[in-house]
């Protein structure tokens, strides 16, 4: 039996046929990942919006009366929880899950279509009650994005009312509209690989949104649960995290909850969060170094690994976001070590990337740019990690501007600056044009050096003991006059590089349209996506046969190959097999 | 097809698929996804369970009465149980599969109703979700292992129109199969929480805990 019998025996759909079903209500890979990066940039850009109100507030305290201390609470927490959920979750597993998983596995589409679109709709309600907040009575809810109890739900806090049930409300839905792409993404994965796509051939873009799927499978229903019972503690006074308690000078009908639960719970969700985050990326930048350094990359079974091994260990540090919190100097000391465990094969990555760089043929293109901003970048954050992961440095440091600076760097900026990468790379698969070059140029230098000068003073900042979370700084004694200049400065600076996402928007808008056609392997990239019949994919993405993968996606300057790269379709005696090639038996899957 | 029935799912089948690998066999992508989903669940239910230990090491908690209904509950649920691993045995035939099918999804509403019975006991006894947090985590416990039986009946109603429509037809035993899969699971994380709401007591939990009460 042919193969392609096999696998069109299951999932296989209609190709749509009118506006709606091909655009609004599809089932296709291709557009669901549109749809999702579309909706998660634009709430990403009203989350950049919401940081440049802040900046205002801290650079120009006063100036701007409309900025309240309330308001500003607001816009700390719905910045904070919707470039980590909304955008960033949302952009990696459903944006670029989406598209690449199918395309770079030789899959016609993902196994469940129906699924995958009420996925991404599911998403977009819970983006729509998330937004909803903002206009009921009392605004969203300012608690912070960890929500923490007991304050997210007293009053005192901004939203206490109406926002935080939408918050909360919202993230549940958003919570069953990853876990209904998440087992698609997982299942196509193990179930709809093409003929000769072993697991140990695919890309590392794969097995780091394949990996970071599973850890939101496991992870998020940890929020589900801290979600559940803090709407029950909110709306029909049970006391699961909330203690018994004066609040406003009225005694509650608390009683006996544990806001420690609440943060443990948040937090075992919270830190695999990082790397559902990070592990996407590091998949990508793994990547887009081979083909734009037209090298394999160095170590891909340690990469693999590497990325396996990063996800399980970030189940058993969630603790030490919790180190002033209180706890047992032994669960110090352990969740100090296993976090900075984590560091190992971390580093491990971070050696091979650079090593893939080693005596490669560097091509600075854009998506390269962004590439080779975020190892630094990643490194920087990645170093302050271990600061913060010591117990005794990280008590004196919490709550300070160092942290927001870390964090800022590792999981905001590092990714940000992966994901420019990964669409400047992959918009001409999806649109058949290329990306305005001198845009990009100006968009990544703008970007890339604004986004130092904002975080790299933070950590100056932190150092000498300004507080995060303040909504003016004046009257402090110790934060001395050259700190507030620095904020001004980092704030005109926050202020610009907001202004240049704009020209990024500019460019995608423009350049679906006017951009210079790309053709079918611009790149000229060995892996399986750039070699569908047609550019931009047909709906089943391979035509009438579906691919036969011979080789990894890393064989790049083969000695004594015809050109510099060689597709995983071409013939196995065309060369360029991955290192410890053993020809698999059968029909070559693992 | 369908003679190879639910075994296909293990490679043991002996129909025309049994010569393809186990991943491209009919059913193996949704088996695969209900793993996948055994695991999500699972996750959910012990975060719940170890939040109900945590919070019941606090000095407020105090143990209750588990209402005798649970007992009734149980029984139907280990009948269900029963009854669909009888029918995905029998999924290669189709006419001798739909009784205890049929009888299956009939046990896990008998199970939700007994549950609702439940908790109309314990509201009798002053016992209020407000109230104690092993009052709390009682009704939430069970609502959400109601919404998961739910989530499994809206899958068999899903394949009984499957069987009514397409009579023998390729799908007919994979889908049996998993639902017997999952009325295996409910049973195993009610059974789960019934343990951990009968037996773990707030000394119970302290001492798990490492608190003093």
């Amino acid at each position: 039996m042919a193969y392609v019998d096999a696998d069109d025996h299951d999932g296989e759909h209609a190709a749509p046929t009118t506006f709606i079903t091909k655009y609004v209500w599809s089932q296709d890979h291709k557009v669901i990942a549109v749809q999702y990066a579309s909706v998660a940039i634009l709430v990403g850009l009203i989350g950049v919006a919401l940081s440049n109100l802040m900046r205002l507030q801290i650079g120009f305290p006063g100036v701007f009366e409309f900025i309240t201390p309330e308001r500003y609470y607001q816009f700390v927490t719905m910045h904070g929880m919707i470039m980590v959920i909304y955008l960033l979750t949302a952009l990696f597993l459903g944006g670029f899950g989406n598209y690449v998983i199918p395309l770079m596995v030789g899959a016609r589409d993902m196994v469940f279509p129906y699924m995958n679109m009420l996925s991404f709709w599911v998403y977009l309600l819970s983006v729509i009650v998330l937004l909803a907040s903002f206009f009921v009575p009392g605004g969203p809810t300012g608690a912070g994005w960890t929500l923490y109890p007991p304050q997210a739900i007293l009053p005192g806090t901004p939203g206490h009312e109406g926002g935080i049930v939408l918050m909360l409300v919202s993230l549940l839905i958003f919570i069953v509209a990853t876990t209904m792409g998440g087992l698609n993404y997982v299942t196509t994965v193990l179930q709809a690989r093409c003929e000769g796509m072993t697991l140990m051939r695919m890309p590392l873009s794969v097995w780091g949104i394949f990996t970071a799927t599973v850890l939101a499978l496991l992870a998020f229903p940890a929020l589900f649960v801290s979600g559940v019972m803090m709407l029950l503690d909110k709306t029909l006074g049970t006391s699961f995290f909330m203690p018994a308690l004066v609040s406003m000078g009225q005694v509650t009908d608390y009683k006996g909850g544990s806001p420690l639960l609440f943060q443990h719970l948040f937090w075992f969700f919270g830190h695999p969060e990082v790397y559902i985050v990070a592990l996407p990326a590091f998949g990508i930048v793994s990547d887009l170094l081979s083909v734009h350094a037209r090298k394999a990359i160095f170590g891909y079974r340690m990469m693999v690994w590497a990325i396996v091994v990063i996800g399980a260990l970030s189940f058993v540090v969630w603790a030490h976001h919790m180190f002033v919190s209180g706890m047992s100097p032994w669960f110090g000391f352990f969740f100090a070590t296993s976090t900075l465990i984590i560091a190992v094969p971390t580093a491990i990555k971070v050696y091979n990337w650079v090593l893939t760089l080693w005596r490669g043929d560097i091509h600075l293109t854009v998506p390269m740019l962004f590439t080779l901003a975020f190892l630094l970048t990643f490194l920087s954050g990645g170093l302050t990690g271990l600061f913060l992961g010591n117990v005794s440095v990280d008590i004196p440091l919490s709550g300070t501007y160092f942290v927001v600076a870390h964090f800022h760097m590792v999981m905001g900026v590092a990714p940000l600056l992966v994901v420019f990468g990964a669409i400047y790379h992959w918009f001409p698969k999806v649109s058949g044009r290329m990306l305005d070059d001198r845009l990009g140029q100006l968009h990544f230098w703008v970007t890339f050096i604004g986004t130092y000068l904002i975080y790299f003073p933070m950590h100056y900042l932190g150092v000498l003991g300004m507080p995060r979370r303040y909504y003016n700084f004046d009257g402090y004694q110790f934060i001395p006059p050259s700190a507030h200049a620095m904020n001004v400065f980092i704030t005109v600076v926050a202020l610009i590089v907001g202004a240049a996402q704009l020209v990024y928007v500019f460019n995608l808008v423009w350049s679906t349209f006017h951009g210079r056609p790309a053709g079918p392997n611009p790149w000229r990239a060995a892996s399986l996506e750039w070699f569908t019949p047609q550019t931009p994919p047909a709906h089943g993405n391979w035509g009438e046969r579906l691919p036969v993968v011979h080789r990894w996606a890393y064989a790049y300057s083969v000695p004594g190959a015809t050109e510099d790269f060689i597709a995983q379709t071409a013939p196995a005696a065309d060369g360029g097999l991955e290192p410890d090639h053993d020809e698999p038996a059968g029909r070559g899957h693992s | 097809m369908s003679a190879a029935g639910p075994l296909a799912m293990t490679g043991q089948g002996a129909g025309p698929e049994a010569g393809l690998p186990l991943r491209l066999r009919p059913g193996a992508a949704p088996g695969i996804a209900l793993w996948a989903f055994i695991g999500v669940a699972t996750s959910l239910f012990s975060l719940f369970i170890v939040a109900y230990v945590m919070r019941m090491s606090s000095p407020d908690a105090t143990a209750i009465a588990m209402p005798w209904q649970l007992w009734l509950s149980s029984a139907w649920l280990v009948a269900g149980s029963m009854l669909m691993q009888r029918a995905a045995m029998l999924g290669g035939r189709a006419a001798l599969a739909r009784w205890p099918l049929r009888a299956a999804g009939a046990c896990a509403l008998a199970f939700v109703v007994v549950q609702w019975w439940a908790w109309q006991a314990l509201l009798g006894q002053q016992v209020s979700l407000q109230g104690n947090p092993a009052g709390s985590f009682f009704y939430l416990l069970t609502a959400m292992h109601a919404l998961h039986v739910a989530g499994g009946l809206v899958g068999w109603l899903v394949t009984m129109q499957v069987l009514r429509r397409e009579p023998g037809g390729a799908d007919e035993s994979w889908r049996i199969a998993l639902c017997a899969r999952y009325w295996h699971f409910l049973l195993a994380v009610w059974l789960a929480l019934f343990a951990a709401l009968g037996l773990i007591s707030p000394e119970l939990a302290a001492a798990i805990c490492g608190t003093s009460r």
